[in-house]
């Protein structure tokens, strides 16, 4: 008995001698946040305050200058062609947002509420990803063969004599464009729409249906509403994607429409870096504005917390 | 004239593929009363509650809906409201909203929707939070707005999916008595689906035990308790011991069961294997060396007249006459 007792109370001992090393809640914290921060700021905030600095130095065809001066605002903002290719883009934003939402909100209905067995929709969901697998240039470039003059459409078509000669607008235009980005980033509409239904139980439709709303009214009081969050993000992400697009363009337009990341990339290509800065700046000026007036009709940080 | 039953089952069944959920099962609710379909999970009970309700399509047979034949009408024109298991509140609306949605749907203009929600409200002391999202909510408030919600629509017929289930116990039993007042006082049938015997006895005008698909009977709680049809419904609304005797199986009321032996009363003796005190009564259970059971539910005072304890021998015993005689 005492023997226990003494073993047990210098167990404790012991233990309290060991327990002090011991971070508090503040420290763990830190810690957590930490290894993306260090990140972020690095690969992100430096380069973004780098691109602010230079967009306001001064250049030659030799090198660049510390400055501090607007001209380079002035003749982006001054030049025609900024504004061209700004609608360009805003317009291929546009049409793509809307093509994307149509489909990806089609599609995660039929995944999330029409198939019935979790192995089939596993599998859908593997048809709609695993082409993602392979990168997007490669995903870019095969339809090259697919659309162009002696392609593959038009051969088909030709054969099945719906047509005499091949049709011209498939490939380098706007058509080819728009089939490439829809291509790209359909997936990125779907998942998000499909993870916010995901959530909803099944008994809210029937709950709807016993109300007595009919399909229609069950969709836009009910299932609409519901997915807001998910239609917000892949707005986002679809738009963001498109507006950052350099590859897509310059491969599909056949040279026909310009990019603003294409302007910008030419203009790094002369070295003349303080222009293409003050270029990244009003994107990023642009593309923040777009995405906060997105954020003002659903407020995606609160509805993700849920 | 009012119809003398508000729902007719007519030879029902439903079939998943080839697997037979609800066999062929017929049942007759009275006007204004308060029927629960009981029975073990997988008896077929949910999936006559959902065909009564439209929710799931009837393989054959007819539901008849004071009168009128609903076998192919959907949900909102039999009449019936369902109030779902997981209360199924829309949870990106008000409660508020959420109780005016049938009437939102059918055109109703805000203001008066608002008042007739707001009256519902009332009806099931939510009114005071009207303006809250349904996440905002207890399970138990939850329930009380998709009570309202579901009564918002005048229903002939209210059909109730294991409502009690997700409560505590002291709610459990508060909300029991709330629903039994509504039920009264709306002057409508309540069809109340559950696996819990005590729940079903407790509010039950027409009890209805089922198994397998089919109905095993169909009466008041005092009637089938009293007179259980068969050993699986004896054992399965409990307070029953269920033995085979001389004159086949016989259940016997736990509770008409005494310690020790008078007379040449039937019994059983053995071993006690387990006292649970229960306050008021106190619940003894003893096994023979042949392996029967039962068990004699004694009050509080014959048993510490002469208590025993696990392991003692002990007899339990019965009058022959209390003794009920089992069809199978």
């Amino acid at each position: 008995m005492t023997l226990l007792q003494t073993i047990g109370f210098r167990g404790q001992a012991e233990q309290r001698e060991k327990a002090p090393f011991r971070l508090s809640p503040r420290m763990v914290s830190w810690l957590q946040v930490g290894p993306l921060a260090v990140v972020l700021i690095a690969l992100f905030a430096l380069p973004t305050v780098l691109f602010l600095v230079v967009s306001f130095f001064d250049y030659d065809r030799v090198g660049i200058y510390p400055a501090f001066m607007l001209d380079n605002y002035q003749d982006l903002l001054t030049t025609p062609s900024t504004l061209r290719v700004y609608i360009s883009s805003l317009k291929f934003g546009l049409i793509v947002w809307s093509i994307t939402l149509f489909l990806g909100f089609n599609i995660a209905y039929f995944l999330v509420f029409h198939v019935r067995r979790p192995m089939v929709r596993t599998v859908l969901f593997l048809l709609c990803a695993i082409p993602f697998w392979t990168s997007g240039i490669i995903r870019t470039i095969a339809w090259i063969p697919f659309l162009g003059r002696n392609g593959a459409f038009n051969q088909a078509l030709m054969a099945l004599h719906l047509t005499d000669k091949p049709l011209e607008f498939l490939l380098f235009s706007d058509f080819s464009v728009i089939i490439t980005y829809v291509h790209l980033f359909t997936l990125l509409m779907i998942g998000p729409i499909a993870n916010s239904w995901a959530k909803i139980d099944p008994a809210l439709l029937e709950a709807a249906r016993d109300s007595g709303a009919s399909r229609w009214q069950t969709m836009y009081l009910v299932v609409i509403p519901l997915a807001k969050t998910g239609i917000a993000l892949g707005s986002i992400l679809v738009f963001t994607q498109v507006m950052g697009d350099y590859f897509v363009v310059r491969q599909m337009s056949g040279g026909q429409s310009a990019s603003i990341v294409s302007m910008l990339s030419t203009e790094i290509q002369a070295m003349q870096y303080p222009p293409a800065s003050a270029n990244a700046m009003v994107l990023v000026l642009f593309v923040a504005i777009m995405v906060a007036c997105m954020m003002r009709v659903v407020d995606v940080r609160k509805e993700l917390v849920k | 004239m009012a119809s003398r039953y508000d729902v007719e089952l007519v030879q029902v069944t439903k079939r998943y593929g080839t697997a037979v959920a609800v066999d062929g099962i017929s049942l007759r609710v009275p006007a204004a009363s308060y029927c629960c379909l009981l029975g073990p999970s997988g008896c077929g009970k949910t999936s006559t509650l959902r065909m009564i309700a439209g929710h799931e399509a009837i393989s054959d047979g007819d539901i008849l809906i004071q009168d009128l034949n609903v076998s192919n009408l959907p949900s909102v024109r039999r009449g019936t409201s369902m109030m779902f298991q997981s209360y199924a509140l829309f949870p990106h609306i008000s409660c508020l909203d959420n109780v005016a949605f049938s009437l939102r749907v059918r055109g109703v203009p805000k203001k008066e929707r608002n008042a007739k929600a707001q009256e519902y409200l009332d009806l099931v002391h939510m009114s005071d939070f009207a303006k809250r999202l349904p996440s905002q909510l207890s399970g138990g408030q939850q329930q009380r707005v998709a009570l309202a919600r579901s009564l918002i629509t005048r229903p002939k017929v209210l059909l109730l999916d294991e409502p009690l289930s997700a409560l505590d116990p002291f709610l459990r039993v508060r909300m029991r008595e709330e629903l039994k007042r509504l039920q009264r006082e709306l002057g409508i049938s309540f069809i109340h689906v559950t696996h819990s015997q005590e729940e079903a006895m407790a509010l039950a005008d027409l009890m209805v035990v089922m198994e397998d698909g089919h109905i095993r009977q169909a009466a008041t709680p005092r009637a089938i308790f009293e007179e259980p049809a068969s050993a699986f419904i004896a054992r399965f609304i409990g307070g029953h011991n269920v033995l085979p005797w001389d004159s086949g199986m016989i259940a016997v009321r736990a509770d008409r069961c005494s310690l020790g032996s008078t007379g040449d009363n039937p019994r059983l003796a053995g071993h006690v294997t387990a006292v649970e005190y229960q306050g008021p009564v106190v619940r003894v259970a003893v096994a023979t060396d042949a392996g029967l059971e039962a068990v004699a539910v004694v009050s509080d005072r014959d048993f510490y007249r002469s208590p025993v304890g696990p392991g003692d021998v002990a007899t339990v015993s019965w009058l022959q006459a209390e003794a009920h005689q089992l069809a199978h």
